[in-house]
């Protein structure tokens, strides 16, 4: 009965509803006197609320008015810490800040009215950009602007900087980046005395919200109750913001006494929820005149926005990730977040990584060009391997096949023949076109200690006629989280996928599986869920009802009998922590994550030097991520992430004013569409991971790492400019191609 | 909406049901379909013509439901992506799409279907090219296209060696 379900490509569990329209969004739900919910928010990025003014002309007695004063509990957004209010009080400390809500049944009023609520400021001085937050020119957070800062150390480099053959150093940037899902955040709430505070929405961890509403309304956790809905994609944009969501329907529902829809449209969901933090990374690297690199110094420093929400976590992978995949003796790391008046920046797929990552693999195209090694070399000689430690001192175990991932993805491109040849063509061709690569790794689940924290369970349940129901907090918002855990559940229990249902996400019936983020759905809560359904077996066979090889109907008959005989048949599986892996907190060093992925993506591009825009015409993604499970959903996986990439990489631009993203509509911030991404050529290498379900790890952010970099490399073959920050818009890459011609 | 607005009566034929409808003259047609039509397999996802996912078939072409005022619709067929399975029966291109990877968190699916469709209704043997620029008025975050190209050029195969 081995691996009769792993390693298809099995049809999307959910998919039928999906293709007929017949899967139901939050937008798509309608409630008994369900009445509509909207937001007042700040027009300054930073002041004393002075008063509200409600204008003339509106019915207001007609409205449901929610300020700050009407919170039951602590007017925050709980999660790492209590710093973001639900509501502003007394002070703005961003643009486009919650202040005042507003619900009423007819939504064409509804705006009228929100047009009408006048909040009065005294203006304060803010501060907006990286700079301007590290020299206190206004301390805005804490005593110094900082929400967390990382030291990661390896070795010394300071002994090595006299003896280098040479230094290479660089500074590069990356911008904001919308995560555009396409189903905008929304949710429907209901809140009384007797029933509590229940949510319906768009998103992608259910108990984070219900930690945010417990502490929002001072209830106890059996009185609030989070449900997902089909939700159309999150990208990190679904993780944290939902709270705030969730909290503002559920003070109108609770005043007004009726349920509460919330939907955002998109030019409000632009404006107001979290984007991709905007980075800066400082590079100062010591090698030897044969390519090997003996210390590398990295500064890395994110804007956090407003508030701390996901921030510290974020600098995190981001720094653990600053160093790749490299066997460097010497290595030091300097990170951190800090406070600026725009909108908190929060969690996007890649979750700081794709930052880091862009900076370095950018600078060793360039330290290669100083020792006079080709981009492919300068890597080869620097790739770690088993057994030997990371950055953070992590001594990798499993079998690290760089070396290959790098030979597959080189022929896989044609990269050399190509090189030579546009090397040859450039100087005479209207069109310049380059390759590029990048090589790297991700890590899977949560950093360090952080899964033993979060201490995740799944459960799973037979049903008497021999239905297998799967219990997980994790949700499904297009990575294939339901399909996978089928495919899983089936293969462990030798059945087939038609008997395996997935429950839906409600906090009052699925145990907490921590949040569906940092590709640990498949590889960790994928895991619990192979443990459980095998519980599922042993009890079954422990009670001699069932016997080591089984029909389907042998399986539904022992059910029935267990059942019968002892009552409901469950597996509940908590997460345990190996105890190879240690990690120190303080020290930040030890055993980073429990896997990696490990990857080398290579871009071929045209640039038109007259408009100078770019285009990838082909696109090579190798990886090796364990055992793929679904080779049609983690190919998709890739893809999905590859265009995006590319949409990071050059076209993806948000434009700020004093904090305020001014181009927050689909016409003016411009992602890929058919017409913009190359063929995508996915390929995997599988080395079964011992400690995945079937051998799987995670793969969901790993594309964002390395497609910036790889087009940004190849941008730089094709026409000698020496990118440094990304998007590579049009109009910046022309003034880069002027100065050079001037 | 503005006081003087009254509501007009629509009469339209909707998934081949003639249907007669209340609505003000320049509401959306999405938000009548929606709202009125109890259709939700509609989507909104930029309410200002650039993402696509509330395309629907008007009369035969393929049209931005968010950008159509309601009175534009009186008299008129529509087909909705709850009109493209024949009697539960999936179309090939929703068979495709199913099969091959082509939707993911489903959100601009039913827009992306009913632009293939619509495509491959004008065009049964369509380059990947041409592919490319029917669904270029529809935007997917999840996929990178990859797929959807995938199941479209697979549903116009599945197409032809229909009897």
């Amino acid at each position: 009965m081995e691996n009769r379900q792993i390693g298809k490509s099995v049809p999307r569990k959910e998919g039928r509803e999906k293709v007929t329209g017949a899967a139901r969004y939050v937008d798509d739900l309608t409630f008994p006197h369900m009445i509509h919910g909207a937001t007042v928010r700040s027009s300054f990025a930073r002041g004393k609320i002075l008063g509200i003014r409600f204008g003339e002309g509106i019915p207001w007695k007609e409205f449901t008015i929610v300020t700050a004063k009407n919170i039951p509990g602590k007017n925050c957004i709980a999660l790492l810490i209590e710093d973001q209010p639900c509501l502003a009080d007394e002070f703005v400390n961003h643009p486009e800040e919650a202040v005042v809500l507003l619900a009423h049944p007819d939504k064409y009023l509804l705006e009228e009215a929100r047009r009408a609520v006048h909040v009065e400021y005294e203006p304060l001085p803010g501060v907006f950009t990286i700079d301007d937050s590290l020299s206190h020119k206004q301390i805005i957070w804490g005593d110094d602007n900082i929400f967390k800062s990382y030291r990661v150390e390896k070795g010394d480099v300071g002994s090595v900087w006299g003896s280098a053959d040479f230094i290479v150093e660089g500074e590069y940037e990356t911008g904001a980046q919308e995560q555009l899902y396409i189903e905008p955040q929304g949710m429907i709430a209901r809140a009384n005395s007797a029933e509590g505070v229940i949510v319906w929405g768009s998103l992608q961890c259910p108990y984070y919200v219900h930690k945010a509403l417990v502490r929002l309304f001072g209830l106890p956790k059996e009185k609030v109750r989070v449900v997902q809905t089909e939700t159309g994609g999150g990208f990190g944009g679904k993780e944290e913001y939902p709270s705030m969501i969730a909290g503002h329907a559920a003070l109108l529902a609770l005043k007004s006494g009726k349920p509460v829809k919330m939907i955002y449209d998109r030019a409000e969901d632009m404006a107001a929820t979290t984007k991709r933090h905007p980075s800066r990374t400082r590079h100062r690297t010591a090698v030897t005149r044969e390519g090997k690199l003996m210390a590398m110094e990295i500064d890395f420093t994110l804007d956090g926005g407003a508030y701390e929400t996901l921030s510290p976590v974020v600098l995190s992978r981001g720094t653990i990730h600053a160093a790749g995949p490299y066997a460097c003796p010497n290595v030091l790391i300097q990170s951190r977040v800090v406070a600026t008046n725009a909108p908190p920046h929060g969690a996007f797929r890649g979750f700081g990584a794709p930052q880091s990552v862009f900076a370095l693999e950018r600078h060793l195209d360039r330290v290669a060009a100083v020792v006079g090694i080709s981009p492919e070399e300068m890597r080869r000689r620097n790739f770690i391997h088993q057994g030997q430690a990371l950055s953070v001192g992590q001594v990798v175990h499993e079998k690290v096949q760089m070396d290959e991932l790098l030979d597959r993805a080189l022929t896989l491109s044609g990269y050399h023949e190509k090189r030579a040849r546009f090397a040859e063509e450039n100087p005479r061709s209207t069109v310049k076109r380059g390759m590029g690569f990048a090589s790297f790794l991700h890590g899977a689940g949560f950093t360090g200690s952080g899964e033993e924290y979060l201490a995740s369970e799944a459960l799973v349940t037979a049903m008497p006629d021999g239905r297998v129901q799967v219990l997980a907090g994790s949700t499904e918002m297009g990575q294939g989280t339901n399909t996978v855990f089928t495919q899983i559940a089936a293969e462990a229990l030798g059945l087939e996928c038609e008997q395996i249902e997935i429950l839906q996400p409600d906090t009052s019936r699925v145990p907490n599986s921590g949040p569906t983020v940092a590709s640990r759905t498949t590889m960790i809560v994928g895991k619990l869920v192979e443990s459980a359904a095998l519980g599922i077996k042993k009890l079954l066979l422990d009670a001699s009802f069932l016997k080591s090889s089984y029909s389907a109907t042998e399986f539904a008959d022992a059910c029935r009998k267990y059942t019968g005989k002892f009552g409901p048949l469950q597996s509940l599986v908590k997460y345990q922590h190996p105890g190879d892996l240690h990690w120190d907190d303080a020290k930040y060093q030890g055993d980073a994550y429990g896997a990696y992925a490990w990857a080398v993506y290579v871009a071929e591009v045209s640039v038109d030097p007259c408009t100078a825009e770019v285009r990838v015409e082909d696109f090579v993604a190798v990886q090796e991520v364990g055992k793929v499970i679904n080779p049609i959903l983690a190919a998709g996986q890739i893809e999905g992430g590859v265009a995006q990439g590319i949409g990071f990489a050059l076209c993806e631009n948000v434009v700020w004013q004093e904090g305020r993203m001014v181009n927050g509509q689909m016409t003016n911030y411009i992602m890929p569409t058919s017409m913009d991404v190359p063929p995508i050529r996915v390929f995997f290498e599988e080395l079964p991971y011992a400690r995945g379900p079937a051998g799987a790890k995670g793969i969901g952010e790993l594309p964002l790492d390395g497609t910036a970099p790889a087009i940004a490399n190849a941008i730089a073959r094709a026409t000698g400019a020496d990118v440094r920050q990304i998007p590579v818009t049009p109009e910046k890459l022309m003034e880069m191609l002027e100065h050079m011609y001037a | 909406m503005p006081e003087a607005a009254r509501k007009i009566r629509l009469r339209c034929e909707i998934n081949g049901n003639a249907l007669s409808l209340e609505a003000y003259p320049m509401a959306r047609l999405l938000d009548v379909l929606r709202e009125q039509a109890g259709l939700t397999g509609t989507k909104e996802g930029c309410g200002e013509g650039e993402c696509g996912a509330c395309s629907i078939e008007m009369d035969g072409a393929l049209v931005n439901s968010c950008l159509i005022p309601a009175l534009q619709a009186d008299g008129t067929k529509i087909r909705t992506i709850e009109g493209v399975a024949d009697a539960g029966t999936l179309s090939a291109v929703q068979q495709a799409f199913l099969a091959h990877g082509g939707a993911q968190c489903g959100i601009c699916t039913p827009g992306m279907i009913l632009a293939a469709s619509n495509l491959l209704s004008r065009n049964a043997q369509p380059t990947e090219y041409e592919v490319r620029e029917a669904l270029s008025g529809n935007l997917c975050r999840c996929t990178g296209y990859t797929k959807i190209f995938e199941s479209v050029l697979e549903a116009c195969r599945a197409q032809r060696l229909r009897p």
